[in-house]
């Protein structure tokens, strides 16, 4: 027996969900931006699969390369900010950073 | 499959459209090399920028408003028209702010690169406006969020700023990554990543409720962020007070009006079907009661904003929540998903405009002055600097939505679409969400002109220059609150989204 569609759905459903979990638990910048690249990646997962199994469906690829694409640049990005704050507050605990009253 | 002969002979023909965007990617790779070449002229860049966004404008008005290009992936049209021409005057609007925020000039060294961003994320925004393919859609938004990040955090120095652009990236980042994640599952149920397309697929064959719906509302919780519904406000009013005051009014209207644009498009592309009567109303294509998931959507979100507003101190974070209020109104617009509702958001929005970056431009030049935001530190501000004072109120005055004033006739048209609609609970609603803003509206005019009298005699020097861009802007308010007619006219016109067969 092959791995069907349903093994990739159930592969990056798990990864969405651990990306969740990751974002809410963590309390480390980097991390919880490491949360985020699993969650873009379990897209990915999803497009390229999809695009497998749906009649060689050029669409989801191009998707896929766009998301890897836009993840460098929101990670680099981000980086920068997480540099910025370090700068500022010696620290990067997201649960910290609260100058702002909610 | 495409042939290659087709292909060229499309693009050339999308390009003919694709001016204003142009312009604006030109504007960026020129402001770079202005940035480098002419750094010792002051705001060489501003009026670089200006010119492109002028130049833009130009070929806005003067281009074919019926096209659709890229292979179906961007329109042209009257609705994105009018969004752009919004984003447009809000964009000069905010380089003219520039030239006077202290808070730039001082901590932002040189300003170069804040033009280049500004000029980078209007491209997104302009994007946005016109984006039929949920990728284009993704990466439009994902253009004027990068930007922002940046922007929203560009007087590096000082610490708020900086913690409210972490606060952003980090929401900006999960709540794209919900909506590429809804996007990928709504590109396995339907085979495609067009709108129309899309459409076309779910009207033949059906699909199941559950994977839909999920699919759906984590794309919709991608807009909902950039419009700040709850319940993904968190980042406004963190981001809006530490932010610089110049971006605080750029993102509480251009970056709002982009996302209702990509939402209002989505929603009637993607998922309703299309009948030939122009102002009939959408009819949806699946089983979802969407009517009913907005109306809730736009009901907690002004509620929310409107509540928490009442006791807030800091006038940048007030004017968050109340932006979050309007997000809640202009949603209502949204929620009777028919060209009614749709011409009442255009409305709303060009309203909006003219009251809310008035409103911030007041706030900037006494804050300037008195180095602090607190609604206390405005007390006797009516004697110190009557001008300003009473044209703050009136912008105060047409943010509440009393006559005669703009904000007046926008309220009134998104209620008499809700009403026209038969959605009765959520106008009372929205009535009695504007009375609760009453309130706090009120308490900033009280302390301006009631409290603080014999505190502090000491006027308050404006420069002529901005006294009379925010007489202009009140003066707008109030006249477009008697003569509205020609805004009404021009909304009703650009209400129908362009379908191609």
């Amino acid at each position: 027996m092959g791995v069907g569609l349903t093994n990739y759905i159930v592969l990056s459903a798990i990864l969405f969900g651990l990306g969740i979990f990751a974002i809410i638990t963590r309390k480390n910048a980097i991390l919880v931006l490491m949360g985020v690249e699993l969650i873009l990646n379990s897209a990915n997962i999803n497009f390229v699969a999809f695009a497998k199994f749906n009649k060689l469906n050029i669409e989801g690829h191009i998707a896929a390369i766009f998301v890897i694409m836009l993840a460098a640049i929101e990670v680099a990005v981000a980086l920068a900010i997480v540099l910025n704050i370090y700068q500022n507050y010696k620290h990067i605990n997201v649960d910290e950073i609260d100058s702002l009253k909610e | 499959m495409v042939e290659f002969g087709n292909l060229i002979s499309n693009l050339q023909s999308s390009l003919n459209f694709f001016l204003p965007e142009l312009v604006l990617v030109i504007t960026l790779l020129t402001l770079i090399v202005v940035d480098l070449l002419f750094r010792k002229i002051r705001f060489i860049n501003a009026y670089v920028s200006i010119f492109g966004f002028v130049v833009s404008g130009l070929l806005l008005l003067f281009q074919t408003r019926e096209g659709v290009g890229f292979l179906g992936s961007f329109v042209s049209d009257n609705f994105s028209f009018f969004f752009k021409i919004i984003i447009l005057l809000t964009n000069i609007l905010i380089v003219l702010m520039s030239f006077e925020s202290k808070e730039l000039i001082e901590k932002g060294g040189n300003l170069g690169e804040f033009y280049t961003f500004l000029v980078g994320m209007s491209f997104g925004m302009f994007l946005v406006t016109g984006a039929t393919n949920l990728i284009l859609i993704y990466l439009a938004i994902e253009t004027m969020s990068i930007s922002s990040y940046i922007l929203s955090g560009y007087t590096k120095e000082i610490r708020r700023a900086s913690e409210a652009s972490l606060k952003y990236v980090i929401f900006g980042a999960i709540s794209s990554g919900l909506m590429i994640y809804g996007i990928s599952l709504l590109f396995g149920q339907t085979g495609t990543l067009n709108l129309y397309e899309i459409k076309n697929f779910l009207a033949i064959n059906k699909v199941d409720t559950f994977p839909f719906f999920v699919s759906t509302m984590l794309i919709l919780a991608g807009f909902a962020y950039k419009i700040s519904a709850v319940p993904f406000h968190f980042w406004t009013p963190d981001v809006y007070e530490g932010a610089p005051i110049t971006i605080t009014a750029y993102l509480s209207v251009a970056s709002k009006a982009a996302g209702f644009a990509a939402l209002l498009r989505f929603l009637k592309l993607a998922l309703s079907l299309h009948t030939e009567t122009v102002d009939s109303i959408w009819t949806m294509v699946s089983s979802i009661d969407w009517t009913l998931v907005i109306a809730v959507l736009s009901v907690l979100t002004m509620t929310l904003g409107n509540i928490v507003a009442l006791w807030q101190n800091n006038l940048k974070r007030l004017l968050a929540y109340s932006s979050i209020a309007h997000a809640g109104y202009i949603l209502m617009g949204v929620a009777v998903l028919n060209d009614t509702g749709t011409a009442s958001v255009l409305v709303y929005f060009f309203m909006y405009l003219l009251m809310n970056i008035g409103a911030f431009i007041c706030v900037m030049l006494v804050s300037n002055e008195i180095g602090s935001e607190d609604i206390k530190d405005f007390e006797g501000l009516g004697y110190r600097s009557p001008l300003i004072a009473t044209l703050f109120s009136v912008l105060l005055f047409s943010l509440i939505g009393l006559p005669p004033t703009a904000g007046f006739i926008a309220k009134f048209y998104i209620f008499a679409a809700v009403l026209d609609a038969g959605l009765i609970w959520l106008a009372v609603v929205g009535v009695i969400n504007s009375v609760i803003s009453l309130y706090y509206y009120v308490k900033i005019m009280r302390n301006m002109f009631i409290r603080g009298i014999d505190k502090d005699k000491s006027t308050i020097r404006v420069a002529p220059v901005n006294q009379i861009i925010v007489f202009i802007l009140a003066a707008l308010t109030l006249l477009f609150g008697i003569y509205f007619s020609p805004i009404i006219n021009w909304a009703n016109a650009s209400a129908s989204i362009l379908v191609w067969k």
